[in-house]
């Protein structure tokens, strides 16, 4: 359960490059995962790895292949200072937990750490750092197991103006 | 204290008939959906999954293919095997790879109006907010939802007011705006708010200025941006729809998190630097630095207007031969009017490679990649480390005016100066 430390700004072409946007398995898309910006994380990261970053992670395109590939990389779990809104609900809607937490700037590369989201905290280096609450609609559909299943268990969806 | 509602609160509002604030959660019918060739695939597969059996409405599904066209990969063709399979099944209208780039098309088409709520499987789908509507651009699996059941889940921002006053100086215009605006902002800081954009500078700007301005809300990670629509809004849709009328025009005490403005008779061109986009500076900064690649395209200065603004700067000179010029229309529209002018035979007399309605290089993905070392000067929305091909390439993104001059010497030259 190692982390992989980033920094600010980590767009969606960092992530996975546009070239490689033809693929749609997550296990494929894994091995180009930060091709060219972080070569190192497609050939060593192993389930249960986590990823930390700083400010806007997951900035630029609508790209549902970015958080395939981390997926795909055995990644589950990204915690963050703050993430970018398209990126944070294609992690909730593909299976990919994003947390955001003062924990980000202090947890360093190659840390090892645990995820206690019951709880609601995160511990590393003997520190605990509280996980900031996900919206309540959104928790609706972690809870469903992801908004495939979300829909599946809603056959009807009553819309604002019903 | 300001309680009345900005133009995002009466989108909502009128859509679910009771009044809806910032912050409020809903889920909103939405009237456009919009999918393409590289977003598309997964969002169809991700509606079977759902198990979706016919969309809400064909009719609201705007569908084609811009990013990878003419196929330039058997994995591309399959993509558009796949799509075009699915629009026949589902009854949709497919633009196939003949009308040019989704955001210009879904725009010059009718298929968005003012006070719409829409939704497409790309980041810059907040340019429709150019006509006063809603837009936003969500992943695959949200986009799947969306096409099943013609209504998503939003959090219904709050808005930061961008006013602008007085007039574009020479060879300065709406990208410089949009460049200066997303250095002082910041690529998240309007991260979960709508972008409202206004005064005498927005509603004495043209069409596609506004577009320019409202496609790159997202770069400051903006969920929306939007102009209020007006008598230059109606004028440009005229012809291509029928609408509703709507009232959509933000209180004169709309609540807003936050207000800025600018005097555009003080601008100067801007460029945005690797890696970046609101790594932003003025033209002077720069200048000097030598360019591999020109790009005049895109969805973000794709328009006649940008192609005129290009062609004035080259006026009968010729384009360095030091680099490369690629010259793309964002449609079939657009490039028929800069055939129309004399342009294109203007560009290719001058060096240019003028290339049919598409993305072209400002995804990286199909054609026109960097090298390492290589730096390429784009009109296009993003300049992230990789975006044009090798990720030790750099991408400088700027206007056309500013592209043109510097195609012109090979190297970052203030347009002001030629």
């Amino acid at each position: 359960m190692r982390v992989w430390k980033f920094g600010d700004d980590i767009d969606t072409d960092a992530i996975i490059p546009g070239r490689f946007l033809t693929i749609y398995d997550e296990k494929e898309l894994a091995t180009h995962a930060f091709e060219g910006t972080r070569d190192e994380f497609s050939k060593k990261a192993v389930a249960g790895d986590i990823i930390v970053a700083g400010r806007n992670f997951g900035c630029g395109s609508s790209r549902e292949h970015a958080p395939l590939a981390i997926r795909g990389a055995g990644v589950q779990v990204i915690i963050a200072e703050s993430f970018a809104r398209i990126f944070y609900r294609n992690a909730i809607n593909t299976g990919l937990l994003p947390i955001t937490s003062e924990a980000a700037e202090e947890i360093r590369d190659g840390a090892v750490i645990s995820v206690d989201t019951a709880k609601g905290y995160i511990e590393s280096d003997g520190k605990r750092y509280p996980i900031d609450p996900v919206p309540a609609f959104l928790l609706e559909i972690i809870r469903a197991g992801g908004l495939v299943e979300y829909a599946r268990a809603h056959p009807e969806i009553k819309t604002c103006s019903e | 204290m300001a309680n009345g509602m900005t133009v995002a609160e009466k989108i909502f509002s009128s859509k679910c008939g009771r009044t809806i604030r910032a912050g409020d959660v809903v889920m909103a019918g939405i009237d456009a959906a919009m999918i393409h060739d590289i977003t598309g695939p997964l969002a169809i597969t991700q509606f079977w999954e759902m198990g979706g059996e016919r969309v809400f409405d064909p009719e609201r599904i705007i569908l084609l293919f811009d990013h990878q066209i003419p196929a330039d990969s058997i994995p591309a063709a399959k993509n558009h095997v796949m799509m075009r399979a699915f629009a026949e099944e589902q009854g949709i209208r497919n633009y196939d790879l003949r009308e040019g780039v989704c955001h210009q098309v879904a725009l010059e088409k009718g298929r968005v109006a003012p006070g719409d709520i829409v939704v497409g499987s790309d980041s810059h789908t907040c340019m429709y907010g150019a006509v006063g509507a809603f837009a936003t651009g969500i992943g695959s699996t949200d986009m799947g939802f969306a096409l099943k059941y013609g209504a998503l889940y939003f959090r219904v921002p709050e808005t930061i007011r961008v006013d602008a006053a007085g007039t574009f100086g020479r060879r300065v215009g709406p990208k410089d705006l949009i460049l200066r605006m997303t250095g002082d902002i910041g690529a998240d800081g309007a991260t979960y708010r709508a972008l409202e954009f206004g005064g005498s500078g927005f509603s004495s700007m043209n069409m596609a200025g506004r577009m320019t301005c409202a496609n790159m809300a997202i770069e400051m990670g903006g969920k929306a941006g939007i102009v209020p629509p007006d008598t230059v809004t109606m004028e440009y849709l005229k012809g291509r729809g029928s609408f509703d009328p709507v009232d959509i025009a933000p209180d004169s005490d709309a609540r807003y998190l936050e207000k800025r403005g600018y005097d555009l008779s003080n601008l100067s061109p801007q460029v945005a630097i690797p890696h970046n986009v609101d790594h932003v500076a003025p033209v002077e900064e720069v200048a000097g630095r030598k360019v591999d690649q020109v790009f005049i395209g895109s969805c973000t200065n794709g328009r006649f207007e940008d192609m005129q603004e290009a062609a004035e700067v080259l006026g009968n000179e010729s384009f360095s031969e030091k680099l490369r010029v690629i010259i793309i229309p964002a449609s079939r529209d657009e490039y028929l009017k800069t055939l129309r002018a004399g342009l294109i035979e203007r560009f290719v007399e001058a060096g240019a490679l003028v290339e049919a309605p598409c993305c072209g290089p400002c995804m990286g993905g199909a054609f026109g990649l960097l090298a390492p070392g290589e730096v390429s000067l784009s009109t296009s929305n993003r300049n992230f480390r990789g975006r044009q091909g090798s990720a030790e390439a750099e991408v400088y993104l700027c206007s056309p005016a500013t592209a043109a001059a510097s195609a012109l010497y090979g190297e970052i030259t203030d347009p002001r100066e030629v």
